[in-house]
């Protein structure tokens, strides 16, 4: 088999596992594969930035709650549909990125980081500003009633983890396709070296800024997805916890691969879940296990297989 | 005249790196930038390729000036750099570090991007060696890709920066019939401190000593310099 061909059965594989297990999982565990999909959509787009271009950023929470609310509020405030909402929200979070990619970029190391976290922070606080129309931390619901595409009601079980998949589905294989893709090379050269990359002519800067916004985008699809999905919005989703988790997801995964992502949140979702069920420190265990999983497995579950066994691992 | 710069000029906090450097290089030209340690060749030649921005002074290359282009731009327009500390994409391999130069200039085009890809690792003898990560390769084979990735692009100016340091002495044959093997086309700006490989390729050298231009002449010329003679050759290099 070809890498390629290697590559395509990987992601087949994994999107008709995910099928099945809708059908033979327990209910709770389907509910929180759907969610999984979701952050996982979250974590490839983080991934885009950080796995393939190697920009560390700590405010990926302004371009996830930038989709959450630009599909929130329209739908809750204007009435607006679905369909037309999600649009809404990709608009927002490309514009979003756009803007903050062509300040941020300015920036490098650790100046890049904290100058991110800056915009994040600011983006959480313009939404308790605002709070007359979103509510602040309490945030809002989305009504059953609003939460229909094209006659399939969202809320319910199935119908919700089929479009979680769907979405998880286009945005896994864009990715795949991305990263062999010219572009997503010269991605990997900048990560590699900026400095030979533009000295082969490339324009590294014009290229980051299109990378911020592919990454932008594709968090603020994660975010109204989820608002979508499970029905509600809150300032929560803009707070630093929330752009620090897609870089925990993807270190756990492997940085710069296309499936880490989807591990990194499946590994932590459990991690945490099975962790609270068994004490109320949980989230000491949870440190524990995460300086375990970076002292043996320092490039992540699917980056230390490719290292190891199975070199094409895209 | 493919390259040409007037009072090009770089001062750091306190040192005079080039001063006032006025240089023409004609087009398919073999020269070469002979100097001591610390003399500015290297920051001349980045200031050439916008690598290093420059204090004062004009750069004009096959006619335009493109002082102010970004480095990137002045590449685009047919200029390649090899850098004097190797700087290659360690991570990738070594079919992956000449595709990535290729393809900037190629673009989509696969079939062309492959088959210079391919022409390129004949020609330096290192298409055996196509899987390996560059962070694999030995140092003189890293400087090897390094120059191969230069070839890939093409280039109308090709500007190399001490290629041959530490390379083994077959290698530096093999340097010498690379350089002899080019395109009449191609000029060549090769900064160098191995006389043997200024002599055997140069058709013309520029003597730098303390950020100035100390002299200009053909090889015989500048062999015969006697102030050449006093600032570099006496001092112990070459
Ligand atoms: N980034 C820098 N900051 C300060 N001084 C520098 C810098 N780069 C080079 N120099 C100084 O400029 C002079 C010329 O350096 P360089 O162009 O590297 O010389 P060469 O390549 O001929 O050995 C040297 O005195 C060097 O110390
Ligand atoms: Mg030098």
């Amino acid at each position: 088999m070809t890498n390629t061909a290697k590559s395509n059965t990987l992601h087949f594989g994994l999107l008709f596992f995910l099928a099945i297990a809708f059908l033979v999982l327990p209910e709770y565990h389907s509910g929180n594969l759907a969610r999984i999909m979701i952050l996982a959509i979250y974590a490839m787009g983080y991934n885009v930035l950080f796995g393939y271009t190697g920009l560390l950023s700590l405010g990926h929470a302004l371009f996830f709650s930038a989709g959450m609310y630009g599909l929130g509020l329209t739908m809750h405030l204007n009435g607006w549909t679905p369909a037309p909402a999600f649009v809404v929200a990709l608009l927002t979070s490309t514009i979003v990125a756009a803007i903050v990619g062509f300040l941020v970029l300015r920036t490098t190391g650790v100046a890049f980081m904290i100058v991110t976290l800056m915009f994040a922070q600011a983006g959480y606080l313009t939404i308790l500003y605002f709070g007359t129309y979103t509510r602040g931390d309490e945030g809002f619901a989305l009504q059953q009633a609003t939460r229909q595409l094209i006659g399939f009601d969202l809320t319910n079980p199935s119908v919700r983890y089929y479009t979680a998949l769907i979405l998880f589905s286009v945005v896994l294989l864009l990715l795949a396709y991305l990263v062999r893709s010219p572009f997503g090379r010269t991605l990997v050269a900048i990560r590699e070296n900026e400095e030979r990359a533009k000295m082969l002519g490339y324009n590294v800067t014009a290229i980051k800024l299109q990378a911020v916004i592919l990454s932008g985008v594709i968090s603020g699809a994660s975010g109204a997805a989820y608002a979508l999905l499970f029905g509600y919005a809150g300032a929560t989703f803009a707070t630093v916890q929330y752009s620090i988790l897609p870089l925990l997801w993807v270190l756990v995964g492997g940085a710069g691969t296309t499936t880490g992502a989807f591990f990194g949140v499946l590994f932590m979702t459990y991690l945490i879940d099975y962790a609270s069920g068994q004490t109320n420190a949980y989230l000491i265990v949870v440190g524990l296990v995460l300086v375990a999983v970076t002292l043996f497995l320092p490039h992540g579950i699917v980056g230390t297989l490719r290292n190891k066994y199975a070199g094409w691992l895209p | 005249m493919i390259l040409s710069t007037c009072g090009l000029t770089k001062a750091y906090a306190g040192v005079a790196a080039n001063t006032d450097i006025d240089f023409d290089l004609p087009v398919g030209q073999t020269r070469a930038i002979i100097g001591p340690n610390g003399a500015g060749k290297s920051t001349f030649v980045g200031m050439v390729c916008g690598r290093i921005p420059a204090t004062r002074g004009n750069v004009s290359f096959d006619g335009t000036d493109i002082t102010t282009m970004a480095a990137h731009e002045r590449i685009r327009k047919g200029m390649a750099y090899t850098f004097q500390i190797t700087s290659v994409f360690q991570g990738l391999s070594v079919r992956e570090n000449i595709n990535l130069a290729a393809r900037r200039r190629l673009g989509k085009n696969k079939l062309a991007v492959t088959r210079k890809t391919d022409e390129i690792l004949q020609r330096l003898n290192i298409a055996n060696r196509s899987d390996q990560l560059a962070s694999n390769l030995s140092y003189g084979h890293q400087r090897i890709l390094e120059i191969g990735m230069g070839l890939a692009q093409d280039p109308r100016l090709f500007i190399l920066d001490e290629p041959t340091q530490g390379l083994a002495e077959s290698e530096v044959d093999d340097f010498n019939q690379l350089m002899k093997s080019m395109d009449a086309e191609t000029t060549i700006l090769l900064i160098e401190h191995n006389m043997n490989v200024v002599m055997a390729v140069a058709e013309y050298i520029t003597v730098l000593d303390q950020g100035m231009v100390l002299a200009n002449g053909t090889p015989e010329e500048i062999r015969a310099n006697t102030a050449v003679q006093e600032a570099y050759l006496g001092t112990g290099h070459g």
